[in-house]
């Protein structure tokens, strides 16, 4: 599947340029600055509505988790309260450590063979990469949008400035580097380099997969680009962004240069990407009968709204076929 | 194909790297030995499922006798399933092919093919549900990972879903929880639309509507063969047992694999259980109808599971039982323990189950009515209601195979633990990646225990077996036991091959063996009339 | 089983907080502030550099006048007009602008930056 990165690659070199062009040749600020990112959003809302709503709508006809931990049974055995939850506030604690923690991810090992010691042995070896890839990403993704909020309030909100005071405490820099958007960058490119490197997640990757990533390598270089090394007026940015988020849409004069309407394309195109896509793990994560539901099917009666009745075959049919033998056997039967 | 009488030549040959062309293009191998043997069509006629359009076929045919309207069934199947199950929906939507789950899968691990990676088992229906029902799919089509169903993809659906035994694994490592089980279980529903199952599972399945258990034991002789191992018992301990088979106004009705009533080990598991309720004197019976604590319908669909399991819950109220106390089985125990309540409940017979020995309430089956075996006895030797001589264990040394559905479906885990304990004076654990929730597959689950893909099933039990080597070699380790009677089926082989010196129990053989009988005469010989350790030793003296 | 309540309720919740900037600033108009000027800076119509090139790049080039300043005592800064200035923010640009308040505090309020500049410099008295 070499050609799945390319693809998506060019797609994204494609899209950049289109929005760089549009505002830099085209003048089409108000298309990229207003337009896109209110269809994009109004995409976002309904779709992911529609998908979550679309989930919903479907029953969880049995309850099917997957346990990993001791169940609770006897009093005196030993339950594991979170891999195997046996009420709602367990669950709440799984879901918790799964979403928070990515606790089953973390889990993650690697298979190996070796012949030390004489016979060809299976190893299982714990690997923390993808995992700390994973939640530094998101992590650092979260923590880029709730910093971004500086764009989209005013006054700025306290938590908003005190993220930001943490996230640039390195104070590398005027002005200062966030440690969220290099992590953020970094990571997803290990993510991009971890699905072209390794055979097996190469095997496995698509189109799909390298697209959404490389746009936000797109979204996390503009961004630093925009406050390092290609500067814009930020006051400017802010009279746009706050013109979107107070319905008061408009291109305000200053300078605002068309690097920052790639930056805004490419997070259109995100958001609006989302409900179409993988992307939606964001919701789906909450809703696995795997995880949120409680090991206690036998304690509590799990109801299945589509159950029907079916042709069994009952005692009566199966005494029929075989009385006769039953009596000589001396089984008791029904009817003699 | 490697020469499998060969082990260590099988395991040096088992290569990860995935193959040059992307697997939408890698067509299925169906040549002898890849496949299971499809269903007769007797069978699919016997349970009212769909037919293939001939009696007799084979997966290596080119053309499969499928209806002319094949396409259609499926995807109106599909539709209806996705209607159905959240869950369905849900793995399908939210993989995001991070490939943590790509070496958790036994059958991966074993022979290196990437179809048998969880996530491309997954992708091989979902790339069809992206086809026929998302938007990204219908407009962006290959680009979006979409591709039409064609016969082609049927005939690797057939391959590959009758290549995963349901184990659970992949789901432990899943940030989202995608249950492969879950995924295998849809796409054999939608198979058996097609008339496509396989035989191993509806003959079975099959037997167990018409006699009440898989084997197809009739009533007549499963009294018998319960008798039979009731001689074996006297003749062992001296003490006549006489069981009671289908009585009214018992307190207990016992359900165990039909598996325990017909093949070594299994007896010997069926031994001790009716050894520990005779002493002590539990009131409970048998039932020839309901002789079947395993599902094939399990395997096959919802439906036919109902259809199966009905027969539990409509004795007991037939027998009036307050209670059912379940033998060690699998996946009898996923069905137990998450559907059969859900299918065939709410139950109106009996009472919250009370061991009437201890006094335990059995709360957390308290909706069910169905007590797990290594729950009952671990309760009364917690209360110290047995007595036991471990030393006649003391041939073994024991290790435990937690068996996937009891582990990963029901968190069975320190019940079996604590009994062994009690039972043997040497037990111990295979490496931790091997056990409880990461507990590795017979290889054979989910029907798949058939001989005709024996090198397959060789090389899925292969990280199970490489375990119990290396504690066999470490600790000396010569006796697997476990709660399982597709377990006891398939692990006897898989030991015979890749460590022979290591036999297979259940955990209530040695219960049976170490359990001290009121009355019984000096034991000689364990269940299985091997000389128990020390009259061994001495013989071998002399 | 559906729970449907659940799921309807996290989604609002989820769009809530999506909301934020929304109903945060209850559609209040917030333009870029207008910047004074003290009659010092109006006189000198020019700051040592274009007005663009200071409006980005202001922090930077204090940034530099810092380390060119303390670490390698290089105290004078030639502007691309050839023009010299002491390299001091007190005393060259706080000379003109010496109007914190309404001149460097009404933009850094408005897009959030607190920059660590006067943790060591005073700034004039505010006489205006």
């Amino acid at each position: 599947m070499n050609a799945a990165y390319l693809y998506s690659l060019i797609a994204v070199v494609l899209l950049g340029l289109l929005a760089y062009a549009g505002v830099a040749v085209a003048g089409l600020e108000g298309l990229f600055g207003i337009f896109i990112p209110y269809v994009a959003l109004i995409v976002f809302v309904a779709g992911f509505a529609n998908r979550i709503i679309g989930w919903g709508k479907t029953p969880v006809p049995f309850r099917i988790p997957t346990t990993s931990g001791q169940q609770k049974s006897l009093p005196w055995v030993k339950h594991d309260k979170f891999d195997s939850p046996y009420n709602t506030i367990g669950v709440i604690g799984r879901m918790a450590l799964e979403i928070l923690l990515f606790r089953s991810l973390f889990k993650n090992s690697r298979v190996g063979f070796s012949d030390a010691g004489g016979y060809q042995k299976i190893y299982y070896k714990w690997v923390v990469w993808l995992w700390l890839f994973a939640i530094l990403f998101h992590y650092a993704f979260l923590v880029t949008i709730v910093r971004h909020l500086r764009f989209f309030a005013e006054p700025v909100p306290f938590f908003v400035e005190m993220l930001a005071k943490v996230d640039g405490m390195m104070q590398v820099g005027a002005p200062g580097m966030y440690l969220s958007g290099v992590v953020l960058l970094g990571m997803a490119m290990l993510l991009l380099v971890r699905r072209i490197v390794l055979p097996k997640v190469k095997y496995i990757s698509m189109a799909a997969d390298y697209f959404p990533l490389l746009l936000i390598i797109g979204i996390a270089a503009t961004g630093i680009l925009m406050r390092h090394f290609a500067k814009v007026d930020v006051a400017a940015v802010k009279e746009l962004t706050m013109g979107l988020a107070t319905f008061r849409p408009a291109i305000p004069e200053g300078d605002i240069s068309a690097l920052f309407y790639v930056h805004m394309f490419f997070v259109s195109l995100l958001v609006a990407y989302i409900p179409f896509s993988k992307l939606m793990h964001m919701g789906g994560v909450f809703l696995s009968p795997t995880r949120n539901l409680p090991n206690n099917s036998r304690a509590v009666r799990h109801v299945n709204p589509w159950n029907y009745p079916v042709k069994t075959h009952t005692y009566e049919e199966y005494e029929d076929d075989f009385r006769e033998k039953m009596k000589e056997a001396g089984l008791p039967v029904e009817k003699e | 194909m490697v020469d499998t009488s060969k082990p260590e030549a099988l395991i040096e040959n088992i290569d990860h790297t995935p193959p040059k062309k992307p697997w939408e293009e890698v067509p299925p191998d169906l040549s002898a030995g890849k496949f299971c043997y499809p269903t007769k069509k007797k069978n699919l006629e016997y349970l009212s499922l769909p037919t293939t359009t001939v009696d007799e076929w084979s997966p290596a045919d080119e053309e499969w006798p499928l209806p002319d309207n094949w396409q259609q069934i499926v995807h109106d199947g599909f539709k209806d399933l996705l209607g159905k199950y959240r869950s369905l929906k849900i793995f399908m939507d939210t993989c995001v092919r991070c490939g943590a789950c790509a070496d958790k899968c036994h059958f991966f691990i074993g022979t290196g093919d990437p179809k048998n990676m969880p996530v491309l088992r997954a992708e091989l229906l979902r790339s069809v549900y992206r086809n026929d029902f998302t938007r990204a799919g219908k407009i962006l089509k290959k680009i979006a990972g979409a591709r039409p169903l064609t016969k082609e993809v049927i005939k690797e659906w057939f391959t590959y879903f009758y290549q995963c035994t349901e184990c659970r694994r992949c789901s432990v490592y899943c940030p989202y929880g995608i249950d492969t089980a879950e995924v295998t279980m849809m796409a054999r529903e939608l198979l058996t639309l097609l008339g496509l199952n396989i035989n191993w599972i509806l003959e079975p399945a099959a037997n167990c509507f018409r006699t009440g258990n898989h084997l197809g034991i009739q009533p007549h002789a499963f009294k018998e063969m319960i008798e039979f191992f009731c001689d074996d018992i006297e003749e062992i301990t001296g003490k006549k047992i006489e069981p009671s088979f289908n009585r009214k106004g018992a307190e207990i009705l016992f359900i165990t694999p039909s598996g325990d009533a017909f093949a070594d080990p299994g007896t010997y598991a069926m031994m001790g259980y009716i050894m520990l309720f005779e002493q002590i004197g539990l009131d409970y019976t048998f039932s020839t109808y309901a002789s079947e604590g395993g599902n094939f319908g399990l395997f096959t669909s919802s439906e036919m599971m109902k259809r199966l399991n009905a027969k539990m819950y409509a004795e007991a109220k037939r027998l009036g039982v307050k209670w059912i106390l379940g033998g060690e089985c699998g996946h009898m125990w996923r069905v137990i323990h998450q559907y059969m309540d859900t299918m065939n409940g709410p139950v109106d017979f009996g009472e919250v189950p009370v061991n009437p020995i201890t006094g335990t309430r059995f709360d957390n089956a308290a909706s069910t009515r169905m007590v797990h075996i290594t729950e009952f006895t671990a309760d009364l030797i917690r209360h110290n209601k047995l007595k036991m001589d471990p030393s006649r264990n003391d041939m073994y040394t024991v290790t435990y195979h937690d068996s996937c559905n009891p582990a990963r479906a029901m968190g069975l885990f320190d019940e079996p633990r604590y009994v062994l304990n009690a039972v043997c004076n040497n037990f111990c654990e295979m490496p931790e990646s091997t056990i409880r929730e990461q507990t590795f597959c017979c290889g054979s689950g989910s029907g798949l225990n058939t001989e005709e893909i024996m090198d397959l099933r060789l090389r899925g039990g292969l990280p199970r077996a490489n375990a119990v080597r290396y504690v066999h070699e470490k600790h000396g380790v010569n006796m697997l036991s476990c709660v399982c009677a597709i377990d006891r089926a398939a692990l006897p082989p898989l030991m015979e091959y890749w460590v022979p010196e290591v036999g297979v129990c259940g955990v209530h053989e040695l219960v049976g063996n170490a359990l001290v009988m009121e009355g019984e005469i000096e034991r000689t010989t364990n269940l299985r009339f091997e000389p128990l350790n020390e009259e061994a030793e001495v013989e071998a003296d002399v | 089983m559906y729970d449907k309540g659940k799921i309807v309720t996290g989604l609002v919740i989820f769009f809530v907080i999506l909301a934020f900037p929304f109903w945060y600033n209850r559609g209040a108009s917030s333009p870029a502030p207008e910047l004074e000027l003290t009659d010092k800076a109006k006189q000198a119509e020019k700051c040592i550099e274009e007005t663009a090139f200071m409006t980005k790049e202001h922090m930077q080039l204090l940034n530099q006048w810092r380390d060119a300043v303390a670490r390698d005592g290089y105290r004078i800064y030639v502007s691309e007009d050839g023009d010299e200035y002491v390299a001091s923010l007190t005393d060259t640009c706080m000379d003109c602008h010496s109007n914190k308040a309404d001149f460097c505090d009404r933009c850094h309020d408005y897009v959030s930056v607190s920059p660590y500049c006067w943790d060591c410099h005073t700034y004039p008295e505010e006489n205006n």
